[in-house]
């Protein structure tokens, strides 16, 4: 325990930029993931043969792969061919593009789970397919899908630690460094077993907040 | 108002689903104001009809033609659509949004009407069906029977030219019956054009200018009421009408 204290003590600088940058890959991730999700899951919904095809080409190829394969292939696979990417734009791409395939499986079985009648309804009101998407679709698959989504921000959490393998400076590759001078590798990597437990947690309190913040007023979870 | 308006007219409408052949060739007008009953046996191809209607289902043969537009041939059925209410079985509410903005969304958001108003009429529909102090709650906070009354005000704000009620009661305890038919009524009375499927025998009889018998997927018999339940001139009609008598007894 001591000598768990002495390493943030004397590594916090070092741990906090890994922290930093765990936190900044999430963030950017989840975001663009996001995007690309509710793209892949519209189009895999609603869209005709051709987007139907590409966005479920795009989600097999993507979760049947491992995203450290995914990985190696944006990072050493690219500049072959021309395109150098930094080890952080190489994860946060590949770490992208993963997330928003998952987000759009997520998203897609909420969608599918909002009853035929609201879409029916919105449409014999006059609404554009687009319209009764944006207006009366998303509003309750999306709040559907967070405890779903909820699920999948933690797991991106903790599988930007893979970005250490391809140079990013995230916390694993600075607990990696700690540990490789001072040889305390059980402390140092518990010490930041329980950095992600406590942000997991942080992150996994204030998703609950938010779902229980945007809940439709009557359709509350029995507690 | 003239009496002999045509607002709606139906001209030989087919559908089917697969082999099983729903719709053959029904047709039927209905003028402005008037009010007219669907019965028959389920799985006649009452709903079908309805959402063939506002093209909700599209029909395979027939026209249809609300006022001078024909229906089946629209460029742009969104704008049609807008004319047509449609009140559902299961409501159709927007869970999402209250009462108020039920009624609200298709005045903003399809009709393009400024905020303030749209809310102004919404109110007003609301009170039409006696709900304006529900305006705030959620559908999931109303009873089956307000539900439906919002739905009945939701499809009134877009100032159609005709409703279609499809099974507008069925999914309602009978003690919530009595609610939606009474602003039913009302509506029919303020002389809206209204196209009602249902099994509500009282309401067919008391409000209805006429009533159309279909079985199978056919209009087996259409006329008054009185007429229809004095003097049924087809067998199956008779023989619906005893069933039902049997069932809800009078």
């Amino acid at each position: 325990m001591e000598r768990m204290w002495k390493i943030v003590v004397e590594n916090w600088p070092k741990l906090l930029e890994g922290l930093g940058v765990t936190l900044e890959m999430t963030m950017i991730a989840v975001v663009i993931g996001f995007v690309i999700g509710v793209i892949l899951a519209i189009a895999r919904v609603y869209g005709n043969k051709l987007f139907y095809g590409i966005s479920t080409a795009v989600i097999e190829v993507i979760r049947g792969t491992p995203l450290l394969v995914q990985l190696f292939i944006l990072y050493y696979g690219l500049p072959p061919l021309g395109v150098n990417l930094s080890p952080f734009m190489a994860a946060i791409i590949g770490f992208a593009i993963n997330s928003g395939c998952y987000q759009a499986e997520y998203l897609r079985g909420s969608i599918q789970s909002i009853a035929d009648n609201q879409m029916k309804a919105a449409r014999s009101l006059g609404m554009t397919k687009r319209q009764a998407i944006l207006q009366v679709i998303m509003p309750q698959a999306l709040r559907r899908v967070i405890p779903a989504w909820t699920n999948e921000f933690i797991y991106l959490l903790k599988y930007t630690s893979l970005a250490y393998i391809v140079g990013a400076p995230e916390l694993m590759a600075q607990a990696k460094f700690i540990a490789s001078r001072n040889f305390q590798f059980f402390e140092v990597y518990l010490v930041v077993a329980i950095i992600y437990l406590v942000v997991v947690l942080f992150f996994t309190k204030l998703f609950s907040m938010l779902e229980k913040k945007v809940e439709i007023p009557g359709l509350e979870w029995v507690r | 108002m003239s009496e002999n308006r045509v607002v709606l007219r139906v001209e030989n409408l087919k559908k089917s689903f697969g082999d099983k052949e729903v719709l053959k060739g029904v047709s039927f007008d209905m003028n402005e104001g008037e009010t007219k009953v669907i019965i028959g046996p389920s799985g006649t191809g009452k709903s079908t009809l309805l959402s063939c209607i506002n093209m909700l289902v599209t029909p395979d043969e027939g026209k249809i033609w609300l006022e001078e537009e024909e229906v089946t041939s629209a460029k742009n059925i969104n704008r049609i659509r807008q004319e047509i209410g449609f009140v559902f079985q299961d409501f159709g509410l927007f869970n999402h949004l209250t009462a108020l903005r039920n009624v609200m969304v298709g005045l903003t958001k399809v009709k393009k009407v400024e905020k303030e108003k749209a809310r102004e009429l919404a109110m007003k529909e609301l009170k039409r069906v006696g709900l304006e102090r529900e305006a705030k709650m959620y559908p999931a906070q109303l009873s089956g029977g307000q539900k439906q009354r919002v739905g009945i005000a939701r499809a009134l704000a877009m100032q159609p030219k005709i409703i279609l009620f499809d099974e507008p009661t069925s999914a309602l305890d009978p003690e919530l019956i009595g609610e939606v038919l009474s602003v039913m009524k009302n509506l029919a009375e303020s002389g809206m054009t209204m196209l009602v499927v249902t099994h509500e025998m009282g309401f067919a009889r008391t409000v209805s200018d006429e009533i159309i018998f279909m079985e199978h997927g056919h209009i087996v018999e259409q006329s008054a009421p009185e007429e229809m339940f004095k003097n049924p001139k087809n067998p199956r009609t008779k023989e619906f009408l005893f069933k039902l008598n049997e069932l809800y007894g009078e």
